[in-house]
């Protein structure tokens, strides 16, 4: 079969295959056996999505695939086959203490698939209709997913998310159909005018006012997806409350694919140019989004809560980063983007397995980590100097980037960044030390760790902040153009 | 432009936002019910007139969705769930009517500013249409607010979508895909909600928001 043919094949089968999965696990009652099938399915996704590489299928109207959501579909499948390696090991403890019954687990393993789904429809969606339609499908996965311990505060979570979030993608959609009524003049009635291809190309007649508009309500309506300030207040409640793979989905992935949306309407408006320019907006965003969460690092006391604070603080960076636009802060925001991925969503791995440990994800009662389980210790050490953006790894990398190129071209803001960053990086390294040295405080027990997914992580971020290949390189800044 | 169409239209919508200003001040849970269930038949009207005005018989189907399942299914099954949940007595409000009836009235001010200024160049009809369906949006957003209960602030997120749906068939020749998306999606977020109650029920015996809040994430 040609590389053509294959990719034909593979856009299907990065939609099907977690369909099949979900209907599948959705009836399997045998606990080791859906695990593995989850493995098994994301195993396949992520082989369609890498095949996806090699040759594009023709753009229809409502899929396609180009270099830009190649990227994403690529790091969402990744980051979602690792996630349910760990999930076997994670969701198997949780049913040994007892706190999910077998029903829960069947139902969460259906609807990890079905989130998948829903993430990999978003990312190939052509039209923004249908894009739409999936991440409001993300967001309903990932509500009940959050609510899935159903204790006070896993509902308190869940239905504060359900509501921010419905808003939220309900101001999306009025900002959707904005697009439309602004495209529908030009392009004509029908299919058409929301085919995003199809705008892109003629969107420099769009009625430049109705666009504005448009992009105001969507800015709003996924930035809230994007857990961006002073939107971001279902995040850190989702994020401790619901189980710590969906943590690690929740940050690693789904943030992304509500990024991704925000940027296929950026190039809308970067395309037309009497629109305003959408850069400044999501500078400002950003730049709140950083030095907000930077403080909020401080009077954590919960573990997961801490690094749901840290997500927003980098969501917040590589907002700004796309904000500034331009070949060097697109590429620094695309390594951002990777980056944060993989070490946010290792460091959740640790956490996880921490947690379980410990019996709690109270901060004040873990500490000597390092000394009762040396591994996870220094795992979660690795993760937090990787995601605190010191050298030798990749987040120091794509941090340098994004403040080199702001002092470049606007150093009053790349002060407020530096300064931001700074700030968040003190106050995790205050919260590190309580927990990964000092006397040992808390249960110290062995665990039944699966190792693999967090260390993968971090080694690749490791080897990408020593040595890029040229091939990623020229890759990201193919992208980089592509953004403007 | 014919002078009855456009007309019928602009009544239509307009007494969506309306009856969003009825839904502003009920303090009855079932009253409030009551008030949605207009709320929907009013859409379902309005969506009907542009599926006739714009001959588009798709959207009847909108139309029929909106009549039965959110005029009727809706009101009759949250009705029900209150009654087995024992809290038909009245809402519980973050803000007086007063305060929220000015607070209504300046946001429909402010969706008629920024509407009516930024598409002067589109139909007139769509773009009145547009401009209700922001201040029914806003409304909803509103009541969600302004409301402790988690029935009322349902019944404010339906209010919203219903907005939503006004704007999506204002906006001619609109692909389908949209609107039955829109329909099916309050079908999930309903089923969601009714999961939501029930386990709330099963652990507080309140439906009242601030009970949640009280269990406020960050452990101490």
């Amino acid at each position: 079969m040609t590389f053509d043919g294959l990719a034909i094949n593979a856009l299907p089968g990065v939609l099907a295959v977690p369909v099949v999965a979900a209907a599948l696990l959705a009836a399997l009652p045998n606990y080791r056996a859906s695990a593995r099938l989850n493995v098994l399915a994301t195993t396949l996704t992520l082989i369609c999505a890498l095949s996806l590489l090699f040759g594009k299928p023709q753009p229809s109207s409502y899929l396609l695939v180009d270099d830009l959501n190649g990227t994403f579909i690529v790091l969402t499948t990744f980051v979602g086959f690792t996630t349910s390696i760990f999930s076997a090991s994670y969701i198997g403890h949780e049913l040994e203490i007892g706190r999910l019954t077998p029903v829960a687990v069947r139902f969460y393993h259906a609807m990890y698939q079905v989130l998948m789904f829903a993430m990999n429809l978003a990312l190939v969606a052509n039209n923004i209709g249908l894009m739409w339609v999936a991440i409001e499908l993300a967001t309903l996965t990932t509500v009940l997913m959050v609510g899935i311990y159903r204790t006070h505060e896993a509902l308190e979570a869940a239905w504060k998310y359900f509501i921010l979030g419905s808003v939220g993608i309900a101001l999306a959609l009025f900002g959707t159909i904005l697009v439309y009524m602004a495209a529908r003049p030009v392009v004509g009635e029908g299919l058409d005018a929301m085919v995003w291809s199809v705008l892109v190309t003629r969107a420099s007649a769009f009625d430049p006012a109705l666009l504005d508009v448009a992009f105001v309500f969507l800015l709003l309506g996924y930035g809230t997806k994007v857990g961006l300030a002073p939107l971001h207040a279902w995040l850190p409640d989702a994020h401790a409350e619901g189980p710590t793979p969906i943590s690690a989905v929740l940050s690693g992935l789904l943030l992304n694919v509500a990024l991704y949306a925000l940027l296929r309407f950026k190039m809308l408006l970067a395309a037309n140019a009497a629109a305003i320019a959408p850069g400044p907006l999501m500078v400002t965003l950003g730049l709140l989004s950083l030095v907000f969460a930077a403080f909020m690092l401080y009077r954590r006391r919960d573990l997961k809560r801490l690094f749901a604070y840290s997500s927003i603080e980098h969501m917040g960076i590589i907002t700004f980063a796309f904000g500034m636009g331009g070949p060097i802060a697109n590429f620094a925001g695309l390594l951002h983007m990777t980056m944060h991925s993989l070490t946010k969503s290792a460091i959740f791995f640790a956490v996880g397995h921490v947690a379980q440990v410990k019996g709690t994800q109270r901060i004040a009662d873990m500490g000597g980590l390092t000394e009762t389980h040396p591994l996870l210790g220094w795992g979660l050490i690795l993760g937090v100097v990787a995601i605190a953006g010191l050298p030798p790894l990749g987040i120091f990398m794509s941090e340098f980037l994004v403040v080199s190129s702001t002092f470049a071209r606007a150093p009053l803001l790349a002060i407020v960044l530096v300064f931001g960053i700074l700030v968040g990086v003190a106050g995790l390294f205050l919260r590190l030390n309580s927990i990964a040295f000092g006397e040992p405080r808390g249960p110290a027990a062995g665990t039944q760790a699966s190792y693999v997914p967090m260390f993968s992580h971090l080694a690749l971020v490791l080897v990408a902040g020593i040595y890029m290949p040229p091939a990623l390189v020229v890759w990201f800044q193919n992208v980089a153009g592509l953004l403007g | 432009m014919h002078g009855l169409d456009f007309d019928v239209a602009h009544l239509l919508a307009g007494s969506l936002v309306l009856v969003s200003f009825l839904e502003l001040y009920q303090d009855r849970l079932y009253a409030l019910l009551n008030v949605y269930a207009a709320h929907a038949l009013v859409l379902a009207a309005s969506v009907a007139w542009q599926a006739f005005i714009q001959d588009a018989p798709h959207l009847y189907v909108t139309a029929t969705i909106a009549l039965v399942f959110k005029a009727i299914v809706i009101p009759v099954a949250l009705h029900r769930m209150i009654v087995r949940l024992g809290i038909h007595r009245e809402i519980d409000k973050v803000v007086g009517v007063g305060p929220a009836m000015l607070a209504g009235m300046g946001l429909v001010a402010l969706s008629m500013v920024v509407m009516l200024r930024v598409t002067q160049e589109a139909d007139p009809l769509a773009r009145e249409d547009l401009a209700f369906a922001l201040a029914v949006v806003l409304l909803g957003l509103l009541m969600m607010v302004t409301r402790r209960n988690a029935v009322s602030q349902v019944v404010g997120f339906m209010s919203l979508e219903n907005g939503l749906v006004l704007a999506a068939t204002g906006a001619k020749g609109m692909p389908l895909v949209v609107e039955i998306s829109v329909a099916f999606s309050i079908l999930i977020a309903f089923i969601v909600i009714g999961i939501f109650l029930f386990r709330i029920r099963e652990r507080f015996d309140t439906v009242d928001v601030q009970a949640l809040d009280r269990f406020r994430g960050e452990r101490r």
